[in-house]
């Protein structure tokens, strides 16, 4: 790929030899084709794309995806791009899908499979295919966020088909137990290991394709996220520098949180510095303060302009990213005390969740609460590369870093003693070193909230 | 542990130096090695080890005047088993090391291009070492056909001013690149090891990665890459990746693995260039400071074993119950933290629970306030202790 | 580490005693456990150097290797542990109920009724600590796959017959010990550390005697400084008074005492050898004497260093006797039981030992079992010990009040209307209650669901609407609602456990894991299934 090269020609060469190797594999060619994917480089377009052409192609599909929420992601997406296609979206029996999902004509639930071998594309949860007893009448399989999908899933699911399609991002966070799982390190199908790391050792001939653009990812954005959490597997913007601009309809108040949200609008990042404090997770001075920007946010009447024209910044184009689910829920509260939506069924409503519910997930501007905030020390949990990662690429626009001072001493400080296990190849980059990274960029783009 | 006296470095920073050498006194200065740089890692937020390493105090021997000596030791036993299993790998002109690093390396079996093990000079000063095997190193690098083992070469880094010198067990040169060779007796078990262990070494061989990049550097007349994980390609390079020497299973055969340091490489290279800030650590203490732990000529003590402590108290110290097993001063500090009522001396992820409380008596106040406070930690506590008593009382009825 | 369990161990600081962590004992102990400690040679993985053990605090026996690098010497040895250990073990075989089950025919699908063993009762082995449980897995590894002369080709160096059976059933119970709430294989640490805390950290409390310091502190001290002797006093010849709980020694003890102790043993071997060589009956007999003098020190030493540990190990077990046992404990224990017969049915069947690694099948389901059983053992606890459910209450996962009011409502959708009232009750707890989040009734009648449909954090209330567990008439059976002014509890958490995904057999393994195993050429290990050793 030259650098020269346009960014849409880079990506749809790329996703023509994805559909190629998909749909009409060579002989001999190995049963699965791998997409690696940064964010918001068209997976779930090309999800959508690939489903299509088996379909035409005169196969039947099942597609694998990880959370109940993606799956009705998903089945929305292709009832909409792809109304000729019948779905069936196969459900628990205590967990209906979402209404939004059901008022497509051409999707039947139902959750018993059986009542949907004969549509096009069937759709569920790994947890739930995992169940499914039926002899298998698929051949083809697409699995969508494989990544965090675990390697004991796909153990039991790979039954049902022959071939399958792996689609996932594998800068996001990685699946995990609770339980030890110290006695399996380093084997090549360990339980606890993604999906996809199983399936590529066990299937040395694949070579994973890669998605070169980032589509949602802003110029602002693309550069500093390929860097500090794809060192080996780059990927760039897809639009300019110009592409995508945010103004407000309300001037600045002299406030810091109007000088953050300037800043974002102008540079697509901004920190809001409070003064340096050991807190506890839930610092309520910190969730004040995440909660007045999302609220100034929507008093300032933000536009964002972009490719595909301009839209007002309403609610529900605005995420508040945490760590926690205790700081989600605190935020959450916070917002609803100052007056802003957060129930998603009475209408447009900001999201406050963490990252591991954000992820495969896109806003405009997200408001994120830096995971290192206020803390005495940093845990592996925290210094997580994949949570930093997803929370850091949620945006289309602009992301507001809400965090106390102190964080590059506490990464500084913190003890690099972590055990090595052999055969485990180890992932890139280590989290502390792309906490570094990101924290050094976004010190350029300070903002003091005293 | 090799004590030697450092060589004064090559540049600017005398003044640095000179500090620190009359902080530490008279005594011998405790050499800076790849073990003990590796074990900044360890706790890189304690000023009191930084500024005690760096002087080069021997911190066993402070740690017994103060009273509290360092319980480390190693077996007899273990030691005679790691000297045999390193003298078994180099019998026979290194036939039983050679036996895994030919599968790894490609290193031709018998018949192709000899190896060359140069004569490094063992026996000499540092610095004539450092020297011989920097000589060995370009020369074994300049031929991309050569094999050559460099047996406990000795190699030169620059921390914060003065000159640590490096041994690690032995360095293959091949191909105009080099790989370092760890050789440690704790066993791979069915591919597996202890990865406490396997951590700990590849930190140590990092630092040796390290200073071979900087050495490739320097005879190419370039700087360092600034990427912490870019593989510089200048001849003589050090791969990226190290083997691993242990006694496989349950017998005393060699096993090789090779280790990807990458990780350990960046850690290491940030944590050296924070020792440059120990400049600013000394200009907070208190004039007069001194851990000379020399003897007079009547054999008294230099300074008495109070002087010591308040010197050492003039150093903060991040401690964390992790320090007893890393530390040499980790029982002292542990007797300080507890003296101090500080809630370190229950872990470092406790901190995280209590905000900025930082005492024992201010969390159990906290605890039995009953009016709802300000502070969100207060609070929390207060809750938990209520729930606590309310579970403990039920208990009892 | 929980905000309660930090308390508990601020207020241990404080007391300088250890404080509680539980009302109950939360895992089973047996009327007559065998405890073992046991020592390793330095520098050598799974060497065995001693142990003590027994199932009577005060008749433990010694066994030892007089010098750890002779191979027969540790064969002796392992001969003599299985000697030892294996009538323990295969004890409990012996005693058996049937239990009545149903298989389904994988054909017809019929179900026809079957009886199964189940042994009346397991073993229990306590060890001192974690480390104590790698140590006798690291044995179990070693000697799992001996020959022994009764094998085809006994090969140069064939183990005593029992070795191998000895290194399954220490295999067997290791892996059993990974799995939450298991409790053939203990180590001391870990049961104190789940019932009490100290007023130190988790990496001091690994220190079995610096432990129960905390416990047990001489008069006058504080925990602290009682914990403190433990770890670091010392006699005139540098020894610990409180030697380490192993299996690792001290160094100093290693180099001053045990060192001197073997050299003389070798000594005495080789001097034996000498004379027996040179047919010197008189000199044979001497260093027969010395033999039997140098075996009879390293004894002596042994056991010096061996018995504080012993001591503290039954100290433990009574401090654990002093709480009742958790309700719960007798349901987990069966699958203890049920562990134990598939073990000693799977030896009786003849069938191999364990392999070295798992295969994927094996490890996935060891992985779906160990994630049941931690769910399992989290709801299990809960219910039992109001200590454990207050973590969850502090962390918003469960809530309890006293109901204020219930009020009657149906839901009359379907064809005949169904009770679903409302219950208010009044707390103090902050759950993540979201609206619509469903909660789970603890201690009632029988299983109840309900779904959060008001709260009111000001007030402290919190409406639920209650949707099961009434009966099936229109109005909700009598007993089956709590009263308004009862204290009630109720989970954000399902008290139930639910059951993991069928996994493959082996031998369908599929393509993604490398196909069934044996079948792939893939990085098998390549050594013979028997190590040597040297």
């Amino acid at each position: 790929m030259s650098t020269e090269e346009a960014p849409g020609a880079a990506a749809d060469a790329a996703v023509a030899r994805i559909l190629a190797a998909t749909v009409h594999p060579q002989a001999g060619a190995p049963r699965g084709v791998v997409v690696d994917s940064p964010p918001g480089a068209g997976k779930s377009t090309l999800v959508v794309r690939a489903a299509r052409e088996l379909v035409t192609a005169g196969e039947r599909l099942m597609i694998v995806a990880q959370t109940n929420g993606q799956v009705d992601d998903l089945v929305g997406r292709l009832a909409e791009k792809a109304p000729e296609l019948t779905i069936g979206r196969l459900h628990a029996a205590d967990s209906r899908p979402g209404p939004e999902v059901l008022r497509h004509a051409n999707v039947t639930p139902s959750d018993k499979v059986a009542d949907l071998v004969e549509h096009d594309v069937v759709i569920s949860t790994s947890a739930k295919w995992q169940w499914v007893r039926a002899e298998a009448p698929w051949r083809h399989a697409i699995v969508d966020e494989a990544y965090q999908m675990r390697s004991d899933a796909l153990l039991a699911a790979a039954r049902l088909f022959e071939r399958a399609l792996f689609v996932g991002d594998p800068g996001q966070l990685d699946p995990f137990t609770v339980v030890g799982t110290e006695q399996w390190a380093g084997l090549s199908y360990d339980p606890s290991s993604s999906a996809v790391v199983t399936m590529l050792a066990h299937n040395p001939q694949i070579e994973p394709h890669r998605l070169p653009v980032s589509w949602r990812l802003p110029a602002s954005a693309a550069p500093l996220i390929s860097d500090a959490f794809y060192p080996y597997t780059p990927f760039r913007a897809g639009t300019g520098p110009d592409d995508r601009r945010l103004t407000a309809a309300v001037r600045p108040d002299g406030s810091a949180l109007d000088a953050a949200i300037d800043r974002a609008a102008e540079h697509g990042w901004a920190l809001l510095e409070l003064p340096a404090r050991h807190t506890v997770r839930t610092d309520p001075q910190a969730v004040t303060a995440v909660a007045a920007t999302v609220r100034r946010l929507l008093e300032r009447g933000l536009t964002a302009h972009s490719e595909q024209g301009e839209a007002p910044l309403t609610a529900d184009r605005i995420a508040v990213g945490t760590a926690h689910r205790d700081q989600a829920a605190a935020v959450r509260a916070a917002l609803l005390k100052a007056g802003v939506p957060v129930d998603g069924a009475a209408g447009p409503a900001v999201t406050v969740d963490t990252a591991n519910r954000l992820q495969g997930r896109e806003y405009d501007v997200t408001v994120v609460l830096h995971p290192l905030s206020g803390r005495p020390d940093a845990t592996a949990f925290h210094l997580e590369t994949g949570r930093l990662c997803v929370l850091a690429s949620r945006h289309r626009h602009a992301c507001i870093v809400v965090a106390r001072a102190g964080i590059a001493e506490l990464l500084d400080e913190h003890p690099s003693t972590e055990p090595v296990q052999l055969g485990v190849s180890v992932k890139f980059p280590d989290g502390w070193e792309a906490n570094h990274q990101v924290l050094h960029h976004l010190t350029g783009h300070r903002v003091r909230l005293r | 542990m090799n004590v030697s006296t450092n060589a004064p470095s090559r540049g600017h920073s005398e003044p640095l130096s000179q500090r620190l050498a009359e902080l530490r006194g008279p005594a011998p200065q405790r050499s800076l090695n790849a073990r003990s740089l590796a074990a900044l890692a360890a706790n890189p937020g304690c000023h009191r080890r930084a500024v005690l390493d760096a002087a080069g105090v021997d911190k066993s021997a402070l740690a017994s005047r103060l009273g509290r000596p360092a319980p480390f030791g190693q077996s007899p036993f273990a030691i005679a088993r790691g000297v045999i299993f390193e003298s078994r790998l180099k019998a026979d002109d290194y036939a039983a090391l050679l036996e895994p690093l030919r599968r790894h390396l490609g290193l031709p079996a018998d018949g192709g291009a000899p190896l060359v093990v140069p004569d490094l000079l063992r026996r000499s000063g540092s610095a004539v070492r450092a020297d011989r095997t920097a000589e060995a190193l370009a020369a074994a690098a300049a031929d991309p056909d050569a094999w050559t083992l460099l047996d406990h070469p000795l190699l030169r880094l620059d921390v914060a001013g003065s000159t640590a010198y490096l041994e690690p067990d032995a360095v293959v040169v091949h191909g105009g690149r080099c790989t370092v060779v760890e050789i440690k007796s704790f066993p791979v078990l069915d591919g597996s090891a202890d990865p406490a262990k396997v951590g700990a070494a590849a930190r140590q061989a990092a630092v040796y990665v390290l200073a071979l990049q900087h050495a490739a550097a320097a005879r190419a007349g370039e700087a360092l890459a600034p990427d912490p994980y870019t593989e510089q390609r200048l001849t003589g390079s050090p791969r990226l990746s190290v083997l691993l020497v242990c006694p496989k299973d349950f017998s005393n055969r060699p096993t090789a693995v090779a280790v990807d340091v990458r990780r350990e490489l960046a850690t290491t290279r940030r944590q050296l260039s924070r020792m440059t800030g120990i400049g600013r650590l000394l200009d907070a203490l208190p004039p007069g400071t001194g851990f000379d732990l020399a003897v007079d000529e009547d054999g008294g003590p230099a300074r008495s074993a109070d002087e010591l402590a308040t010197a050492v108290e003039a150093v903060p110290a991040a401690y964390s119950p992790d320090c007893l097993s890393t530390c040499e001063l980790g029982f002292h500090c542990r007797a300080q933290a507890r003296c101090g009522d500080r809630v370190e001396q229950l872990g470092r992820g406790v901190r995280g629970e209590l905000g900025s409380i930082r005492t024992v008596t201010e969390a159990l106040a906290a605890a039995t306030a009953t009016g709802s406070g300000t502070d969100e930690a207060a609070e929390r506590l207060a809750y938990a202790a209520a729930l606590r008593a309310e579970a403990l009382g039920a208990a009892v009825r | 580490m929980s905000l309660l369990t930090t308390l508990a161990r601020l207020e241990a600081v404080r007391s300088g005693r250890a404080e509680p962590l539980a009302t109950v004992r939360h895992r089973h102990l047996s009327d007559r456990p065998m405890v073992v400690v046991p020592l390793t040679a330095a520098g050598e993985a799974g060497a065995p150097l001693a142990v003590l053990l027994g199932t009577d605090r005060d008749a433990p026996r010694l066994h030892l290797v007089p010098q750890p690098l002779n191979r027969t010497l540790r064969f002796d040895y392992l001969a003599e542990l299985a000697a030892d250990l294996l009538p323990y073990l295969e004890f409990f075989g012996a005693d058996v109920e049937q239990i009545e089950g149903s298989e389904k025919d994988p054909e017809t699908g019929e179900k026809t009724q079957v009886f199964r063993e189940l042994c009346a009762d397991a073993p229990q082995l306590i060890v001192p600590n974690s480390a104590g449980v790698h140590h006798l897995a690291l044995i179990g590894r070693s000697t799992r796959f001996r020959r022994t002369v009764e094998d085809d080709e006994p090969g140069p160096y064939p183990a005593p017959v029992r070795v191998p059976l000895l290194g399954r059933w220490l295999t067997h119970l290791t892996d059993r010990a990974q799995v939450p709430g298991s409790s053939l294989l203990l180590p001391m640490t870990g049961l104190l550390a789940r019932h009490w805390a100290t007023g130190q950290s988790h990496l001091e409390d690994q220190h079995l005697a610096a432990r129960l310091a905390w416990h047990f502190p001489p008069d006058g001290l504080a925990g602290a400084e009682a914990a403190e002797r433990a770890e670091s006093t010392r006699d005139e010849r540098g020894q610990l008074l409180h030697p380490p709980a192993g299996p690792a020694t001290d160094p100093r003890f290693d180099e001053v005492v045990l060192g001197p102790a073997i050299a003389r043993y070798d000594a005495a071997t080789s001097a034996l050898a000498h004379s027996t060589e040179q047919r010197d009956d008189s000199g044979a007999a001497r260093a027969r004497e010395a033999v039997r003098e140098a075996i009879e020190q390293l004894r002596g030493v042994l056991t010096a260093v061996l018995l504080p540990t012993w001591h503290d190990v039954w100290r433990g077990i009574d401090l654990l006797r002093t709480l009742p046992p958790a309700g719960h404990l007798e349901e987990r224990w069966t699958g203890d039981r049920w562990s134990y017969t598939g073990h000693r049915d799977r030896l009786a069947a003849g069938e191999p030992p364990q392999p070295r690694q798992d295969d994927a099948v094996t490890a996935a389901r060891k992985l779906a079992q160990r994630e049941r059983e931690q769910a399992r053992l989290d709801v299990q606890e809960a219910l039992d010990d109001p200590l454990a459910m207050a973590e969850h209450r502090l962390a918003g996962e469960a809530f309890a009040g006293v109901v204020t009011e219930v009020v009657p409502d149906y839901d009359t959708t379907g064809r005949s209307p169904k009770p679903r009232p409302l219950v208010t009750l009044r707390t103090d707890d902050r759950p993540h209650a979201d609206l619509g989040r469903e909660a789970h009734r603890v201690h009632g009648p029988s299983t109840q669901k309900a779904e959060i449909v008001a709260v009111d954090p000001a007030e402290g209330s919190i409406t639920l609407r209650i949707l099961s567990g009434m009966g099936r008439k229109k109005e909700p059976e009598p007993g089956s609602l709590p009263e308004p002014g009862e204290l009630v509890t109720f989970t954000l958490f399902e008290l139930t456990v639910r059951q993991s995904a069928p996994l493959p057999e082996p031998d369908d393994t599929p393509w993604t894991h490398g196909g069934p195993p044996g079948a792939a050429p893939g990085p098998v290990p390549s050594t013979s299934a028997f190590d040597e050793w040297e």
